[in-house]
């Protein structure tokens, strides 16, 4: 259970993050929702432990996430970066792989190429497990990065489940896969995974969040269930756009009228 | 090139034992080689015999174990140095051309170096330079390779451009002040820096070669350890925090074996340039990009290229000598013009 308490971060004098308060909890898949420039990037880093809050806390398991070892953290919390190009080209599966680092000496190496597969599969990447990540295309160097994240995930022991940070996971991905990315992260949150991502498309994040928080101007406007959030109203406040609910689905109409 | 590829790929499929042992191999086959050529050639056997201290001739065994061992070894000690000083820095700032000669490392240790030439036997009582080289070069490469680093890290990333062009202010910077060293010296000390910016395995003794041994193999040893935190870096510093690891801490210890590997390399045999070029960038090609794998055959191949470009140095204007910097600066110029060549697109966006 992550808890974040009133906590801003500011970037040389400018306040990128203001006073949100949040709690993730296992098993719930949370959207951040918000405009460009609205700190969502920076919210998740604060939560990843990248950057320390300038105000606020940050907790995981009662412990502020300053005290967590690198090692103990990255046992409990995985992150899928926006765009990862690699210094030097590997084999996919071996990409994948380096997701298991941290549980190098805890598990046995049967257990660790058991979670790789497991990812590999999971993120649907089985097909280029043989590729050079060079010759991939955007998209599919992202899903790698997805098998890579999971495969860090430790589901198999019993205790706290762990956490995973998603940002803007269907970024440069074709609708069927972004749709696959989402039911991925519905499938985690299933076994107890607390899942957290960046999402621009509000239709998705209102069909698979359990929960979402819309940012603007580095606060947190509104939080709670997507159709509490993402009314109307906060469609135009907030993106400046119309839209509806349709039948269980968000459907944005486009930009306000001037 | 694609016979290369081919070739290279038929050798990754090879089973690791075989590879490995083919490595060693051709290491050992480079030695055997040094040993038995020369001024005075001598056949394998004779070589064997010398070496287990059985030789018919003293003449055979002084050439052997006076001359040549140390020679083979000092050569050896330096490759492995250098190429897997490349690799590591390599690694560290995600880059293929990060050679200790082009960001300036070596002309950082070689100025040290040329100081303690000219002001060594002043300043130190008799006996200590040998040992005193290695640390002043290893203390000229750290301070060389903490500022350039600095220089090139901009919001947590590395610029390959101005690690380069840090690289030429400060080979500049240390030329001029070997210049003014030069300048300072008597005719003796400046044989010695003249020979010696030029690189060259010729004034090998045991003495040296003790006092360059730690400083390859402390190194090598920790190398296992650096090669999971590398891999990590590959794919950038924060991922490699995501996933535990103590990003700064590495790269601190890095840059300290580095040092020391160049720092040492430097002080015995002068600036050999783009073994930490080359070596690596062919491992990377025949046995892929992992470290646990790249960092020790980068050794072993540093140690066969420069025992082979040393016996080369020797023979091929015998009986004078070439300085074997000018040998590793003929293959490794047009190997770097054809990696850019290949690469261009990247540098230029």
């Amino acid at each position: 259970m992550m808890r974040l308490t009133a906590i801003a971060v500011e970037r040389g004098r400018r306040r990128i993050v203001d006073g949100v308060s949040l709690d993730v909890a296992p098993g719930r898949l949370l959207a951040i929702v918000g405009p460009n420039g609205a700190g969502k990037t920076t919210l998740l880093a604060a939560m990843a432990g990248d950057l320390r809050p300038a105000g606020g806390t940050v907790m995981l398991d009662d412990r502020d996430l300053h005290r967590w070892s690198p090692l103990d953290l990255a046992r409990r919390r995985a992150v899928m970066p926006q765009a990862a190009r690699m210094g030097f080209s590997l084999p996919v599966r071996d990409v994948v792989a380096l997701g298991r680092s941290p549980f190098e000496r805890s598990h046995t190496r049967c257990e660790n190429a058991a979670a790789v597969a497991r990812a590999i599969h999971a993120a649907d990447v089985g097909h280029l497990v043989n590729r050079s990540y060079e010759t991939l295309s955007g998209g599919e160097q992202q899903r790698v990065q997805l098998a890579r994240a999971v495969a860090q995930l430790d589901l198999e022991r019993a205790g706290a489940k762990p956490m995973l940070l998603l940002d803007e996971p269907t970024a440069n991905l074709d609708l069927a896969h972004q749709h696959a990315v989402l039911l991925l992260a519905r499938n985690l949150a299933k076994q107890g995974v607390a899942v957290v991502a960046i999402l621009h498309d509000l239709g998705l994040a209102f069909t698979y969040a359990d929960q979402v928080v819309a940012l603007q101007g580095g606060r947190a406007v509104a939080q709670g269930a997507p159709p509490e959030v993402l009314t109307p109203t906060l469609l135009r406040d907030v993106f400046q756009v119309d839209g509806l609910v349709v039948s269980g689905h968000l459907v944005v109409q486009g930009p306000l009228a001037a | 090139m694609s016979d290369l590829a081919i070739g290279a790929g038929r050798l990754t499929s090879l089973p690791r034992g075989a590879r490995t042992g083919l490595a060693i191999l051709l290491l050992l086959a480079a030695m055997a080689a040094s040993l038995a050529i020369g001024a005075v050639p001598l056949s394998l056997r004779d070589v064997l015999q010398a070496l287990m201290g059985q030789a018919e001739d003293a003449r055979q065994a002084a050439v052997i174990w006076q001359l040549r061992l140390p020679r083979t070894l000092m050569a050896g000690l330096v490759g492995a140095g250098l190429a897997l000083a490349g690799a590591m820095t390599q690694g560290l700032f995600r880059n293929p051309i990060a050679d200790p000669s082009l960001i300036g490392v070596s002309a950082g240790a070689a100025v040290v170096t040329a100081a303690l030439i000219v002001f060594g036997a002043i300043l130190l009582p008799p006996g200590w330079l040998p040992y005193a080289m290695p640390l002043g070069a290893f203390a000229g490469s750290l301070a060389v390779i903490a500022i350039v680093s600095r220089i090139a890290m901009v919001e947590a990333r590395t610029s390959v451009a101005l690690l380069l062009l840090a690289g030429i202010a400060i080979n500049a910077l240390a030329m001029a002040g070997t210049g003014l060293l030069v300048y300072l010296s008597d005719d003796r000390q400046m044989r010695d820096i003249t020979f010696w910016t030029l690189g060259s395995v010729g004034g090998a003794t045991w003495v040296k070669v003790w006092a360059l041994a730690p400083c390859i193999i402390l190194p090598l040893i920790c190398a296992p350890w650096f090669a999971r935190a590398l891999d990590a870096l590959n794919l950038g510093e924060r991922e490699a925090a995501h996933l535990g690891f103590r990003v700064e801490r590495v790269k601190r210890l890095a840059c300290f074996a580095f040092a020391l590997a160049v720092g040492g390399a430097v002080s015995v045999s002068g600036i050999i340039g783009f073994v930490g070029l080359v070596v690596p960038h062919l491992v990377r090609l025949t046995f892929g990009a992992r470290h646990c794998v790249l960092l020790p055959f980068s050794a072993i191949g540093g140690a066969t290229l420069l025992i082979l470009a040393d016996v080369v140095a020797r023979t091929i204007v015998a009986p004078a000598e070439l300085p074997i910097g000018l040998i590793t600066a003929f293959i490794g110029g047009p190997f770097f013009l054809a990696l850019l060549l290949r690469r261009r697109r990247e540098f230029a966006a």
